[in-house]
């Protein structure tokens, strides 16, 4: 861990915080519903602002994890700095891209 | 008719054991007075650190019934519950012998640190006029009565799962000297806590906090610092 | 074995931060999860629809009060963190702590009424 990794890890939570507090009423919402699958598209497709919302909250977890997870792997597994780094690396591009794709199936129509 | 302790103490390096002793129990007795016990009248081999048995040294750190502490601030009647003590040398450190253990790890992370006063002035210069109550020589203050006992470093999980971490007592050092305007530190100090083994991977866990016997508080350090390297690291003075 | 420090582990404050940790961790490998179920959505709501069915049992339902809890724990936990690392010290964190799970708990039990 240094300070550039730091700030990445503690801005992206800062990001993130009102993220989750809005997916959480989200959900109680959607169940709340009983919300089906047409239900929910008809509401994110075309959607700039569910793009914008979800694309953002895509980018800032794959950040915010893999910078975790390289932690939790120097910390916790054999493996040093550098290999940690790239496996967490990987993780975060693995997030951003189903993240990404994830964001695509449900805003374009 | 004197009841017994049951006294389990490390004994060898790294690579040693618990061997267990009868020691009467007396009252007021400090863990420190059934160590010396053991050595004196029982096995003289036994090696083990102390100097001024009266809690102001630092040197008779041991982990006691799984916890560091100063064996001679401690009672035996209030941690030897069942009349059980396992005694062991501190951890996170290597282990020269019995209850002793190589300091020497905990003070090289002290230099790496920087917690070394970088002087700014001679002797022939006019003496720094330092108000006590200034914001910064509160928090330097605060945090400089270290006496470098070891306990935090034993008790920290960071520095057990982190060879790279410099450990709570090395970075509140670093933090008082930060905070005192007569060093010239500077950005490079900032820069030393800022890589790998510096302050950003303290994972607030307060163990430090918990047990230091002179009751600092590491974790508000290193806190501390964390905001100083951001700062600094926004404002392109130190580099990642 | 060399001498077992463990006594301070049951502290609340290291028990709290092992939760956030083991939460963040989880949450790590829910959520290809996660994005994969919402990537059927791709070829058509039919294979959305139909996983979103299966997610109706109420077995997948209690999984879901699982995974509420630990977003709301690992969010609350994060939140504490930022407070030690950016504003003056505060004492009572042990009481923090304490909340930030009771409401966790709480937001889950409230999730799992609701749906079960």
């Amino acid at each position: 861990m240094n300070v550039r990794l730091y700030v990445w890890q503690r801005a992206t939570a800062a990001v993130m915080a009102p993220l989750v507090l809005i997916h959480i009423a989200v959900i109680f919402y959607a169940t709340r519903k009983g919300m089906t699958a047409a239900d929910i598209l008809s509401r994110t497709q075309g959607s700039i602002v569910w793009a914008s919302y979800y694309g953002l909250f895509v980018a800032a977890a794959s950040i915010h994890a893999a910078i975790g997870v390289r932690n939790v792997l120097t910390e916790w597994s054999p493996l040093n700095n550098r290999h940690a780094g790239r496996l967490a690396l990987l993780f975060g591009l693995l997030l951003a891209a189903l993240g990404t794709r994830a964001v695509f199936a449900v805003v374009l129509s | 008719m004197v009841a017994e302790l049951s006294v389990s103490l490390w004994r060898g390096g790294m690579d040693g054991c618990y061997e267990t002793y009868s020691v009467p129990q007396r009252e007021s007795q400090t863990v420190l007075d059934v160590v010396t016990f053991v050595q004196r009248y029982i096995d003289p081999t036994l090696s083990y650190r102390f100097a001024c048995r009266v809690g102001v040294c630092g040197s008779c750190a041991m982990t006691v019934n799984g916890r560091p502490r100063w064996t001679c601030r401690t009672h035996v009647a209030k941690v030897a519950g069942s009349g059980r003590l396992e005694i062991g040398p501190l951890e996170n450190l290597p282990v020269i012998k019995d209850l002793t253990t190589d300091m020497q790890p905990f003070f090289e992370k002290w230099q790496k640190a920087q917690g070394v006063f970088a002087p700014t002035k001679t002797r022939h210069e006019e003496i720094e006029q330092i108000r006590p109550d200034s914001p910064a020589r509160r928090l330097a203050d605060a945090a400089i009565e270290c006496i470098n006992c070891g306990v935090c470093y034993a008790a920290c999980d960071t520095v057990r799962w982190n060879q790279d971490y410099f450990g709570p007592a090395a970075l509140t050092r670093a933090w008082t000297l930060v905070n005192d305007e007569r060093d010239a530190g500077g950005s490079a100090r900032l820069q030393a806590v800022a890589g790998a083994g510096g302050c950003h991977s303290c994972h607030s866990h307060q163990s430090c906090h918990e047990l230091c016997p002179q009751a600092l508080n590491p974790t508000a350090a290193i806190a501390g610092l964390k905001r100083r390297t951001t700062a600094a690291y926004l404002k392109g003075e130190i580099k990642a | 074995m060399i001498a077992r420090g463990t006594m301070h582990r049951g502290s609340a404050l290291w028990i709290a931060a092992m939760v956030h940790r083991l939460s963040g961790l989880a949450l790590a490998i829910f959520l290809p999860l996660h994005f994969l179920a919402l990537g059927l959505a791709i070829d058509g709501e039919a294979k959305l629809e139909s996983f979103l069915r299966w997610t109706d049992q109420p077995l997948v339902k209690f999984a879901e009060g699982g995974l509420i809890f630990l977003l709301t724990v690992h969010l609350l936990g994060g939140l504490r963190v930022l407070v030690i690392e950016n504003l003056d010290w505060r004492d009572g964190q042990k009481q923090l702590a304490t909340i930030a799970a009771a409401i966790s708990a709480i937001v889950a039990f409230i999730f799992l009424a609701r749906v079960l």
